[in-house]
């Protein structure tokens, strides 16, 4: 298959392209780069946003829920779940399409699986070039869904425009596992299964841990009661992620994100790059294993070798 | 080729059987041999069960069912495939299948059916072997 | 020597004598023994391992709480225990032949099938209902299939078990109507109702609605029974599907007496009285391929269920803790290898079952492992039990397995084990919950592994499938659903749609619809709806309407 089919295949809205090319980008083929240029142009429409919470805190519930809803508004809408790959085999197992089965068949919705994988790149990588080319792909609304509990989960959910964490009643101090880097860019809080008892409760434990934020900020995050059951709350959520959206923009931060967001996926794609360049050079160079041979012999220290090596391998011809 | 490709089954449950005990053992066996799996849950349309492989981007589609419903389900997933053009996904089944309906199946494009007494490993270097990358 | 030695001396002595130098000369088949369960099994058992265990406190007497050694003063040696096989398939014409041959042959009850449409509330004709109609079971989509399923049965004469749970009502109120038309009044029919919505969720799949309205259906039932059918046992809490699904012993008799909790308390909190109910639940556990701890299961079961009722729910009435229940032996066990191997494997766990005093019980038959049995084959089923009935006189005295150490032991394990489980449940606020956040499902499919691994592994030997295989093709012939009977249903329900009265079936509908939204008991509304040739997918809509579909979790 060809960069163009590819290309033209996403653009004209063929799923079936999209699903290939998300493919492409897992499995990190120079192919799926070779779109991604393509399409950058084509990006940047989409409204994204990240989900995130303890397990078992009805994320993937709550998302076929607020499908439902912005289907009804008639949006489009993309959805990227992201579970945690086994670090002895690599697999992993994938259930969050059980509860999305209402909308399998809808056209105007995709959902996408992906394990997190020992990506070379980061999985932050892999899910927000997958996100991008849902974007370009067209939908409207992208959700990403993730448990919130590893560092690389916080860099996925922060290529999202807006952050929802959700948590329910009676899980005792679950929302502690989640990274603190997440809780200070959540936008919104959700408190599920809102006719469990205790559900008043943990709306108060959250507000109150808010008040004590010292920050000063113009967007005071709201606390939410859902029923993913009932349906209960979930209209006033949406209309409060499409509020959120707004106070974004009128507000120049969501010009501000997207600045900071070009100039750290450019670092870490130049980081990346840099990288692979230089253990693609040390590869089976004589010269490489003599030298950590000679540093684990203290015969060298790591330091001088790290800056030879990379003035020899990477900046020689940069020179 | 990457280090980071890696087989992705769909497990699915078509029809209404809500016997499940062998479609997770399963799904969890091809975790453990490093795949990435992806789970339906039960009740799914042959409509639905092509369109989540296809998003999924899957290599391969596991189907099982008990209830009998085999010959009118099974046969209805490839037609939907072959509509869709697709024909280097590898499709296996298991369940209560009856030798005697199990070559009508296969000439369907079903590649194997896995009886009772399959063990996990051949279920998983069935796959290994015969998936397309 | 005169000097009396004490036992646990002698055992010991035992040990480091006897068995020592045996075994340094030749060595045990495997190093640990230990039941499905993961119960370690003893060399040995003595009078020491059932120092716990007081005769009066913890078995005491038939027909007499606790009730371990039976539920029935006399046993057996009174009545024997119903020979029920589940059966049904295809239409209802083809199911109620076959129903006639087992009554035929010497069965004493029946026990109805329903296919996976009519399990989950869905017409013939639905799009999910396609390639399904027939195939498990007998499709039932209006009162005129009941009324064929039964014609020619008098429903004063036999007592019916119905496997249905989610629509439970809707069929008991067709069995009702059926019964009319016969003019048998309801007060007079027999038979039970499985209506058990919990293990659907843990282990069976064939659940519609939410766990709070589904409770509300399986009360409002209790509370119309209790006042106008006396002999109708209103739910089978089922133990079967949780064990079918990959549980232990241990945790089919935890999770199923979790569910009987569950549905206690409820009935309690919508205002019965626990003695106007508790007496026509039933239960059903399955009998697997593990003799001594089977039977110790049905023993310990009784015992558990009977403090329960009185300790917990303070049940005045004997009966009210009193465990009866139906047995069918594990399909899971069956291979399809040598299949006439599973006919030995049948009679060994059917035994089990009555050694451990069951009421009611259904035989597997050879072929299931690859498809529903052909007539042969049942009747081969049939007759393992009146074999075990007739020929081998364990039916002539009462619980006669009582009193071995080892079956003691392992009964009393049994129940400080599911106890465990019980308490673990609680903590978490009952079984609704801990299937609503899937606790109970994952430590069924995590069992389920370790089982078929072990089998893989050959740590458990499976005769014919792992070991002594041989090479051979599928010999007899199976049954085959008479394929065209998807088309006939439809067919038949065009035409009982066709010419029903449709302004009596909107406004019984619309009725239910509104009671659903409230409180009202449902039952004598869908009994309404029934008997205007509502069908059963139109009445299920209606509720799926007001109550919602449930959702399951994701366990893996």
């Amino acid at each position: 298959m060809s960069v163009t089919e590819l290309v033209d295949g996403v653009l004209s809205g063929n799923r079936r392209y999209l699903a290939r090319l998300i493919s492409l980008i897992e499995n990190e083929d120079r192919l799926a780069q070779d779109a991604l240029i393509q399409l950058y142009k084509h990006t940047g429409k989409a409204y994204v946003i990240g989900v995130t919470g303890p397990p078992g805190s009805g994320k993937s519930s709550l998302v076929t829920k607020l499908t439902a809803e912005f289907r009804k508004r008639s949006k489009t809408i993309g959805v990227v779940c992201v579970d945690p790959s086994s670090p002895f085999t690599g697999g992993a197992l994938l259930g969050d399409r059980i509860r999305m089965q209402e909308h399998s068949l809808d056209d105007e919705v995709f959902v996408r699986s992906m394990g997190t994988r020992g990506h070379l790149g980061g999985l932050s990588r892999a899910a927000s070039d997958t996100v991008r080319v849902i974007d370009a792909f067209g939908k409207d609304i992208i959700f990403v869904e993730t448990v919130g509990t590893g560092q690389s989960e916080v860099e996925v959910i922060e290529i999202a425009h807006t952050v929802i964490v959700t948590d329910v009643p009676g899980s005792g101090d679950d929302i502690q596992a989640i990274k603190a880097g997440i809780m200070e860019i959540a936008a919104i809080f959700v408190v599920n299964k809102s006719d469990y008892p205790g559900a008043d409760k943990k709306v108060a434990e959250i507000n109150t841990m808010l008040d004590l934020d010292p920050r000063e900020r113009a967007w005071r995050p709201p606390v939410l009661l859902t029923n993913s059951r009932t349906g209960d709350g979930i209209a006033e959520l949406a209309d409060k992620l499409q509020e959120h959206l707004k106070y974004l923009k009128d507000s120049g931060m969501l010009e501000q994100k997207g600045l900071q967001r070009s100039r750290e996926e450019l670092q870490s794609i130049m980081k990346y790059k840099l990288t692979q360049e230089l253990s693609q050079k040390l590869q089976g160079k004589p010269e490489y294993e003599k030298a950590i041979r000679m540093i684990a012999a203290r015969k060298k220290d790591p330091y001088t070798v790290a800056e030879q090596l990379i003035a020899e391998f990477l900046f020689s011809e940069i020179r | 080729m990457s280090s980071s490709k890696k087989i992705r089954v769909l497990v699915a449950k078509p029809g209404l059987d809500g016997h499940d005990r062998g479609a997770k053992i399963v799904a969890r066996a091809l975790r453990d041999a490093g795949m990435e799996v992806i789970y339906t849950g039960l009740r799914q349309t042959p409509e639905m069960v092509v369109r989540a492989a296809l998003d999924e981007g899957v290599h391969c589609i596991g189907l099982s069912i008990l209830s009998g419903a085999h010959n009118a389900l099974f046969p209805r997933i490839m037609e939907l495939l072959k509509a869709e053009g697709v024909d280097d996904i590898l499709v296996v089944g298991g369940g209560i299948i009856p030798e005697d309906d199990i070559p009508d199946l296969k000439k369907a494009g079903i590649s194997e059916i896995f009886g009772p007494g399959t063990t996990l490993q051949e279920i998983v270097e069935y796959i290994q072997a015969n998936v397309k990358l | 020597m005169d000097e009396k030695v004490t036992l646990p001396d002698a055992v010991k002595d035992w040990e480091d004598t006897e068995v020592k130098s045996t075994v340094a000369r030749f060595p045990e088949r495997q190093e640990h023994f230990k039941t499905v369960s993961g119960v370690p099994i003893n060399r040995l058992y003595t009078p020491l391992d059932v120092e716990d265990v007081d005769y009066q406190r913890d078995l005491g007497f038939p027909g007499m709480y606790p009730f371990t050694r039976g539920v029935q003063p006399t046993g057996y040696r009174g009545r024997l225990w119903t020979m029920r096989q589940y059966s049904g398939f295809a239409t209802a014409s083809e199911t109620n032949e076959r129903f006639r041959f087992l009554l035929e042959q010497g069965q004493t009850g029946l026990s109805v099938a329903f296919d996976l449409p009519t399990q989950i509330g869905y017409d013939s004709d639905h799009e999910l209902a396609r390639g399904e109609v027939g195939k498990v079971g007998v499709a039932i989509d209006t009162l005129q299939d009941m009324e064929l399923l039964f014609n020619g049965i008098p429903l004063d004469k036999v007592s019916t078990s119905m496997t249905i749970n989610a629509p439970a009502a809707v069929l008991l109120a067709m069995y009702i109507a059926v019964g009319e038309k016969q003019g048998v009044s309801m007060d007079k029919l027999r038979g039970t109702i499985q209506n058990d919505i919990l293990k659907e969720y843990a282990a069976r799949g064939t659940y519609i609605f939410p766990p709070t309205p589904s409770m509300r259906l399986i009360t409002d039932i209790f509370r119309f029974c209790s006042e106008k059918m006396p002999l109708f046992n209103t739910i089978s809490i089922s133990g079967y599907h949780i064990r079918e699904a990959g549980s232990t012993a241990i945790q089919e008799v935890a999770f199923t007496l979790a569910n009987g909790i569950a549905y206690v308390t409820s009935a309690i909190e919508v205002g019965l009285d626990v003695d106007s109910f508790a007496s026509r639940l039933s239960f059903f556990f399955g009998s697997a391929s593990e003799f001594f701890e089977e039977i110790a299961k049905f023993r310990a079961a009784r015992r558990i269920w009977a403090r329960i009722m009185r300790e917990r729910f303070k049940a005045n009435d004997d009966r009210s803790c009193m465990m009866r229940f139906h047995t069918q032996t594990a399909g899971y066990t069956l291979t399809a290898q040598q299949p006439d191997n599973n006919i030995v494997r049948v009679t060994l766990q059917a035994l089990q079952a009555v050694l451990g005093g069951t009421q009611s019980l259904h035989t597997n038959s050879r072929d299931e492992a690859l498809s529903l049995p052909t007539e042969q084959s049942v009747q081969i089923a049939l007759r393992t039990q009146q074999i075990i009935a007739h020929e081998t006189a364990v039916t002539d005295t009462l619980d006669p397995i009582a009193g071995s150490y080892f079956v003691e032991s392992l009964t009393h394990n049994i129940e400080k084990k599911s106890l465990e489980y019980i308490e673990k449940i609680d903590a978490m606020g009952g079984a609704t919950v801990a299937i609503e956040n899937g606790f109970i499902q994952r430590e069924i499919h995590n069992s389920a592994y370790d089982y078929q691994t072990s089998v893989d592994k050959k740590d458990r030997v499976v005769v014919g499938m792992n070991e002594y295989v041989v090479n051979e093709a599928q010999q007899f012939d199976y049954l085959r659903v008479n394929p065209q009977a998807e088309q006939e249903q439809i067919q038949r329900l065009k035409e009982v749609r066709s010419r029903r009265k449709d302004d009596e079936v909107k406004s019984a509908l619309v009725a239910l619809g509104n009671a659903a939204k409230g409180d009202t008991n449902l039952m004598p509304l869908i009994l309404d709806a029934v008997r205007v040739y509502a069908t059963l997918g139109e009445i299920c809509s209606v509720l799926r309407d007001v109550f919602g579909e449930y959702k399951a979790p994701d366990i893996l």
